[in-house]
């Protein structure tokens, strides 16, 4: 029979390093469903029978944010065999409160001390038999990172999921107050399972909505136990729930005392030396844009470049696809099929394939940064530009990332805590132009601009602009405004990141990158292929060669659906069409262009095609076409991280349809009026642009919803 | 009456009272802001906002508009 155990703690407490160590790689990575959390259930390397799920690090079980509230759920459902409680040593007060609630759940549990390793180097001592006594539960000293006496822990926590029997909370409250929650135990929760009680009878005392809302209670009853929890705060002279918070710290200061040497407050650690110059006033920024342009570059520019275009160039132009084509031709494989393969399918996963160095160096990167603590810095740097705009600060990385490419940006996205910031930094992160764009900005720029640098700049800032707009006009909406996990952060010790640790991280994102390369582009890549090259002559279905492109399923279907581009100025089939083949990579729609101008090849920008492009449009439809293309979804690859990432269909369809509206939209609002304003006739366009205008200004300036009020009233109190 | 958003890095202080409702004053307890404990400032953030603190022998930080919550001395 499987044992299943949970792993609780607080975040930073070196829970994925011990589950890594325990688990190796016989772990599966997915998501909590419906939820964009990530989790993480393995079995033991060296038992296989033991399940271990590693629940989200949490600091409570107060149901209030969507971490904690799996973590509840879970316990309380799923009915593991044992828990093991992960705390970190070197600062056990905080870490010993989830204890306290843990405790009350009636499941055997073992707390794990771990970091033992830097507590000896300090020179700590913890006495952990007192801590274990006075808690009612195992203890077991451990360091993760070392994998020190975690075979011990495994043993122990296996003895207590075998004897059955139930971890009894050893911490009492005050007499009043647990003269109440004796009463409500009494009056109420007979009914429940006995070990459960405990637990249910503090949420009531501490007036749990949700808790009372499961439950099922009636107003009279409420207002029953309502009278004995108002005796008990006037007692006190503080809320409930505030009593609750400080008699459980009060517990453990007491035990701690005996148990273990304190530091003063104040005292400054060896991180806070670190912090000193790390999070300095006038020192941090440099040192922020140092840290991100040394990622930046060593991923995608040297290291990760270089080997990327070796993998481009040699690898598959050079060996696996001239191989390929030698092979087929050798075998009379039909031409068709051939170019299905080569062209089609190598050529398109092939192109995304190419970018795994630098995705793999990237991630790598990251993971050092967020095991070594530095990621908390950046959020804590950057909060106060970010917030105002409903992101995070940890949503600068992924912004930087995506002007590499969107889809480890959107992957990068998993670092933020809050679901609401994760959220919108993924809808939002492709607005910023990836390398892929950039072909179709030096296209326009060459053709229309006279090649000037500024559309270059002028791309960018539009996208930071769209960024900034769209979360300015989100943050109102009825999702987005609703009370978000307030930004009240751990800033842990830095640390040595643990190897396994980050190699099994980076390893998980990049084959969730390979994952998607080789499935979805796939078949996007076959079928663009596919309608690319087929179509009707005269007629008659069948392959078509270079010069008959314009009869393909693809241009008869950019045909009938180009008069939806009509007011954005380049209702043009070709153009329409090469907007769809951007959908696989963006640097498609050049080549794309160049077949149709008759040319089998073009440059990176196009420059054979400049003058067929003249003829097409006009400087203003141009820049329409740019910004559609800038702001729309790009690659089906980005569009499936996405999924990936909200782990909602729904999500990624709003996300799609946000962005191919605020694509769409942009660039009718800029032909239209660019149009009026240089002299054309007012019309019915122009008429929709203008409202359209007026409509964004709204949305961006309207006041927001209730959560400014809930702000007012609680200063009002002080 | 003194909030932490009125105290100076490098001060030290203890915590009253934790006003507000709701999930902002849930998380302030749950990371050890109760009655009574004593709170260290450490620093500010570069762009001003948030705070560093030390309490319970380990660093938080919050945003000036949520240290504004909680009444000290």
């Amino acid at each position: 029979m499987s044992i299943k155990i949970a792993v609780a703690g607080n975040p930073n407490s070196g829970k994925t390093t011990l589950f890594n160590a325990l688990t190796g790689s016989n772990q599966y990575v997915g998501n909590w469903p419906g939820v964009t959390v990530e989790k993480k259930e393995g079995r033991l390397v060296k038992n296989p029978d033991v399940i271990l799920v590693d629940l989200p690090g949490i600091y409570s079980l107060s149901t209030n944010s969507i971490e904690e509230t799996i973590a509840k759920n879970f316990l309380l459902e799923a009915n593991p065999d044992a828990i093991i409680n992960i705390v970190d040593g070197t600062s056990l007060e905080r870490n010993l409160y989830l204890t306290t609630q843990l405790a009350e759940l009636g499941i055997p549990m073992v707390l794990a001390i771990n970091m033992m390793d830097v507590v000896e180097k300090c020179g700590g001592k913890i006495d952990s038999t007192a801590i274990g006594s006075a808690f009612g539960m195992p203890v077991v000293e451990i360091s993760a990172l070392k994998e020190t006496q975690i075979d011990q822990l495994i043993k122990v926590a296996m003895e207590a999921a075998n004897k059955k029997g139930y971890t009894a909370p050893h911490h009492r409250f005050s007499g009043g107050v647990e003269h109440t929650l004796g009463h409500i135990e009494e009056l109420i929760l007979h009914d429940q399972p006995e070990q459960k009680q405990r637990w249910y009878a503090v949420k009531l005392f501490e007036r749990n909505e949700l808790i009372q809302e499961e439950l099922g209670l009636t107003p009279e009853i409420l207002a029953h136990i309502e009278k004995d929890i108002q005796l008990s705060e006037k007692e006190f002279d503080d809320d409930s729930d505030s009593i609750i918070a400080a008699e459980r710290y009060d517990f453990i200061a007491e035990v701690l005392e005996k148990a273990c040497k304190h530091r003063t407050t104040g005292e400054i650690s060896p991180s806070d030396r670190i912090d000193q110059v790390v999070t300095n006033r006038w020192l941090a920024l440099p040192i922020f844009a140092l840290v991100m342009f040394a990622v930046y570059y060593i991923s995608i520019s040297s290291v990760g470049g270089l080997m990327t275009s070796w993998t481009n160039d040699v690898l598959f132009g050079e060996l696996i696809l001239p191989t390929t084509s030698r092979w087929l031709e050798a075998w009379g494989v039909a031409d068709w099929l051939q170019d299905l393969l080569v062209d089609g399918i190598l050529g398109g996963v092939g192109a995304v394939l190419g970018f795994l160095p630098q995705m793999a160096v990237l991630f790598l990167f990251l993971s050092l940064l967020e095991f070594s603590g530095y990621m908390a810095r950046v959020a804590f740097i950057m909060d106060k530009l970010f917030r105002r705009f409903g992101l995070s600060g940890k949503s600068f990385i992924p912004m930087l990332i995506g002007s590499g490419c969107s889809v480890p940006a959107i992957l990068a996205a998993r670092t933020i805590e809050d679901e609401q910031d994760r959220r919108m930094t993924v809808i939002t992160t492709s607005f910023i132009p990836c390398s892929a764009k950039l072909p179709v900005i030096a296209m326009i720029a060459g053709a229309f601009f006279g090649g000037k640098g500024w559309i270059s700049f002028g791309a960018y800032f539009l996208g930071v602009a769209a960024v900034i707009i769209s979360g300015l006009l989100l943050k109102k909406t009825r999702y987005f405004s609703k009370g978000a996990t307030p930004f009240v952060m751990e800033l842990p010790a830095y640390r040595w990141p643990s190897l396994k640790c980050v190699l099994n991280t980076t390893w998980d994102r990049v084959s969730s990158y390979v994952k998607k390369a080789t499935t979805i582009i796939l078949l996007a890549s076959i079928l663009i292929w596919f309608s690319t090259y087929f179509g009707w002559v005269d007629g008659q279905f069948q392959m078509l060669d270079r010069l008959q492109l314009d009869q393909s399923i693809l241009a008869r279907l950019g045909n009938s659906i180009a008069w939806i581009f009509q007011p954005l100025g380049w209702g043009d089939w070709k153009a329409v069409v090469a907007a769809m083949t951007g959908l696989v990579a963006r640097e498609t729609i050049v080549s794309t262009f160049g077949i149709f101008y008759g040319f089998a090849e073009v440059a990176e920008t196009g420059q054979e095609i400049w003058t067929n492009l003249r003829a097409a449009f006009t400087p203003l439809s141009s820049a329409s076409f740019l910004i559609f293309i800038l702001l729309s979804p790009p690659c089906f690859a980005a569009i499936s991280s996405i999924r990936r990432e909200m782990n909602s269909s729904k999500w990624t369809l709003f996300a799609v349809s946000y962005m191919t509206a605020l694509g769409y939209v942009s660039a009718l609002i800029v032909y239209q009026l660019g149009s009026w304003i240089s002299g054309a006739d007012f019309n019915l366009w122009t008429g929709i642009a203008l409202s359209f205008v007026a409509v964004l200004i709204w949305l961006l300036f309207r006041p927001a919803p209730r959560k400014r009020a809930s702000l007012q009233n609680s200063k009002a109190e002080a | 009456m003194r909030t932490l958003r009125d105290v100076k890095v490098g001060e030290k202080v203890r915590v009253i009272k934790v006003h507000g409702h709701g999930p902002i004053r849930r998380r302030l307890m749950d990371m050890g802001i109760t009655k009574n404990v004593e709170i260290y400032v450490r620093k500010v953030a570069p762009l001003g906002d948030p705070i560093e603190v030390n309490l319970r022998g380990y660093e938080l930080s919050l945003r000036k508009d949520d240290a504004d919550i909680i009444n000290v001395v």
